[in-house]
């Protein structure tokens, strides 16, 4: 057998090896004036270097939550009150703050949203991307821009030299985007978080983003975890995916087995919305109603109010999640009537 | 930069010369200066000829036109009381006042960053709303009652530090300074909270701390310099307002700065004088304001293109 280059999403080992990224019973609490909400309930996934794990929830369902508790960067107001987060063998939440900080960039990198916001407005472009070269491998600002300006290049910003002098506001949406991304994979860390990394971006310059964070994935042999609402984006760019509701994982598996048997009714119910689905000529199906209040989450299923299968046992137990299959897993008390439908 | 510069001359002319009309014409409502330096037994020839020896006897329009062409030569009349040539007295007291605003400025925003910063670095804490309360009572005590209660307690009752006068160590810039800080300082602090606040909790404050940056170059390195713009503002405002207002604290420390300068020419109508202060001050808060405009531009990129060409 010849041995394949690195580069390669080879999926045979992977399992195998130990995940790049493991997170374990994660759950986190938001203290509000009004009481404290669980916004994320006993969330676990693993993710291996080379590929892409998708975490896939409306606004609010706690998929945001979940990746400002893997990198540190929480609110004071949210709190992880339990689980673990494994990187490169270490529970990361054991750490102290120093420690924590010397993994931030090397080890676990995030790539936000909004990129005008996320870049500092008053600081050239080059000094930014220069400063994790500054802050890791105590490179001169000199040094740091010569490699700020590789990074650029790398990410197919035009005349990187002379554009490194540039601001912020000077780059359009997606030049912006990719100059984030270009900051967050600049230490080539084993774990990259994109939360949302293409909502703010036109359709086009969507596909170029993903396409550049797939390149950079196999280049840089990252994990990747895509932090997204958008179907689409899951189908065409995630190897496994994990749906959230509610602060809850509903179902998890690889995308293709997940999208093509949904083995949840929340998973069916966001793929019938799909336009491309639907029938011509008729409504577009969709799910009704809305995801509970954190505040008011009821004690069975999360999903109850919604479902079109909730009957009494819903009410009183909430489901755990189950195997239904190899690598796929759905929380739902009646998932086998899913496959039937 | 120098579009930007030029613009921001041109718009600024005008108000300096409303100044100088509203001066020019202010400073004669105040009486008619011949009362004042001649004796009550000077016959009405005498008084006649002083007034036509300084121009008084000219229609105030006159008068105004006569003063409006020797200030374009930059000649701005002799003191009525000593015969010196106005601008030269004005310009040896002017650098008194500008050290006393310089040193006090210096102070204010150093110490203002520094506690504003610590204040802001997490709300609500304790250190917070002790800065918060302290800062808040310093802006608002009344300079001249601080000033009053400073000679009373550490030159009067306790005889440490001088109550007026510019002879002798550095102990006689104690209390002018103290009483021209507090103000500026406590607002400046507040300022500096409020704006540091809002800079920490921006994303890119997040993506520099996601980037693994200490929190020291977190507060300095990335949010103190976005947060610089208000403070800059109200950081030009208040030394205006000390160049202005040093009026007070002059006159009760015995300071021999421009605001003394002013109040002595406005008690013995000493027109030339009073004129050739107030210029120069109009001329100094209107270089301050250019100035700052100039610092917005070099902190801030986008304002620098905001302009158009």
């Amino acid at each position: 057998m010849n041995p394949l280059p690195s580069t390669a999403t080879a999926e045979p080992d992977a399992r195998t090896a130990e995940p790049a990224l493991a997170v374990e019973h994660l759950s986190v609490d938001v203290h509000t004036a009004s009481g404290t909400v669980r916004a994320v309930h006993d969330v676990s996934f693993s993710v291996h270097k080379g590929r892409t794990l998708a975490l896939l929830g409306e606004s609010g369902c706690g998929k945001s939550m979940t990746a400002l508790s893997i990198v540190g960067l929480l609110e004071p107001v949210a709190e992880v009150v339990g689980g673990s987060v494994k990187a490169g063998g270490t529970d990361v939440l054991t750490l102290s703050r120093r420690a924590r900080r010397k993994l931030a960039g090397p080890v676990l990198s995030i790539v936000f949203q909004d990129a005008l916001a996320a870049l500092n407005p008053v600081q050239p472009v080059g000094r930014q991307l220069g400063e994790p070269f500054r802050i890791h491998h105590g490179l001169s600002r000199r040094e740091a821009r010569e490699k700020a300006i590789e990074l650029m290049r790398i990410v197919g910003i035009p005349e990187p030299r002379a554009r490194a002098r540039s601001y912020p506001h000077q780059f359009s949406g997606g030049m912006r985007q990719r100059l984030l991304i270009a900051m967050a994979v600049a230490l080539a860390p084993d774990v990259l978080l994109a939360d949302e990394p293409t909502t703010a971006l036109d359709v086009t310059v969507q596909a170029q983003i993903m396409r550049l964070l797939r390149d950079l994935r196999a280049e840089r042999d990252m994990a990747v975890v895509l932090i997204t609402h958008d179907l689409a984006v899951v189908a065409e760019h995630a190897d496994d995916v994990v749906i959230m509701y509610a602060g809850n994982v509903v179902e998890t598996g690889p995308v293709r087995e997940v999208f093509a048997k949904p083995r949840h009714p929340y998973t069916k119910g966001l793929l019938d919305s799909v336009p491309e689905r639907a029938e011509k000529g008729k409504p577009l199906p969709a799910v009704g109603g809305s995801p509970p209040e954190l505040s008011a989450v009821p004690p069975g299923c999360v999903f109850q109010a919604r479902c079109p299968l909730a009957r009494e046992r819903c009410a009183d137990e909430r489901p755990r999640l189950t195997a239904t299959g190899p690598a796929r897993a759905a929380a739902c008390h009646f998932s086998e009537e899913l496959t039937s439908v | 930069m120098t579009t930007f510069l030029r613009k921001r001359i041109v718009s600024s002319a005008i108000p300096l010369v409303v100044v100088v009309l509203g001066v020019f014409i202010l400073a004669r409502l105040t009486g008619n200066p011949v009362d004042l330096y001649l004796p009550l037994s000077a016959t009405a020839e005498q008084r006649a000829a002083f007034s036509a020896e300084h121009g008084f006897d000219q229609p105030i329009l006159v008068q105004l036109w006569d003063y409006l062409g020797q200030v374009v030569q930059l000649d701005f009349g002799e003191s009525l009381r000593t015969g010196q040539p106005a601008a030269e007295m004005v310009l040896e007291a002017f650098p008194a006042t500008l050290q006393l605003a310089a040193v006090t400025m210096l102070i204010a925003i150093v110490g203002a960053v520094l506690i504003g910063s610590l204040a802001a670095y997490r709300p609500n804490s304790l250190a917070d709303r002790t800065s918060s309360f302290l800062s808040m009572t310093a802006a608002s005590i009344p300079d001249f009652w601080f000033a009053i209660m400073g000679v009373l307690v550490f030159g009067v009752s306790l005889g440490i530090l001088p109550t007026s006068g510019v002879t002798g160590g550095p102990e006689v810039w104690v209390l002018p300074i103290a009483t021209l800080l507090i103000r500026p300082f406590g607002v400046l602090v507040q300022v500096v909270r409020g704006s540091m606040v809002a800079a920490l909790s921006a994303p890119y404050v997040k993506v520099a701390r996601g980037k693994g940056a200490s929190e020291k170059r977190v507060v300095f390195g990335h949010a103190l310099r976005n947060a610089t713009m208000p403070v800059l503002t109200v950081a030009g405002d208040l030394t205006i307002g000390l160049v202005n207002g040093a009026v007070v604290v002059e006159t009760i420390f015995g300071w021999p700065g421009i605001g003394k300068l002013m109040i002595d020419s406005i008690l013995q109508r000493d027109f030339a004088v009073l004129q050739a202060a107030v210029l120069l001050t109009a001329v100094t808060i209107f270089l301050l304001n250019i100035l700052i405009d100039v610092c917005y531009a070099l902190l801030d990129a986008r304002v620098r293109q905001a302009v158009p060409a």
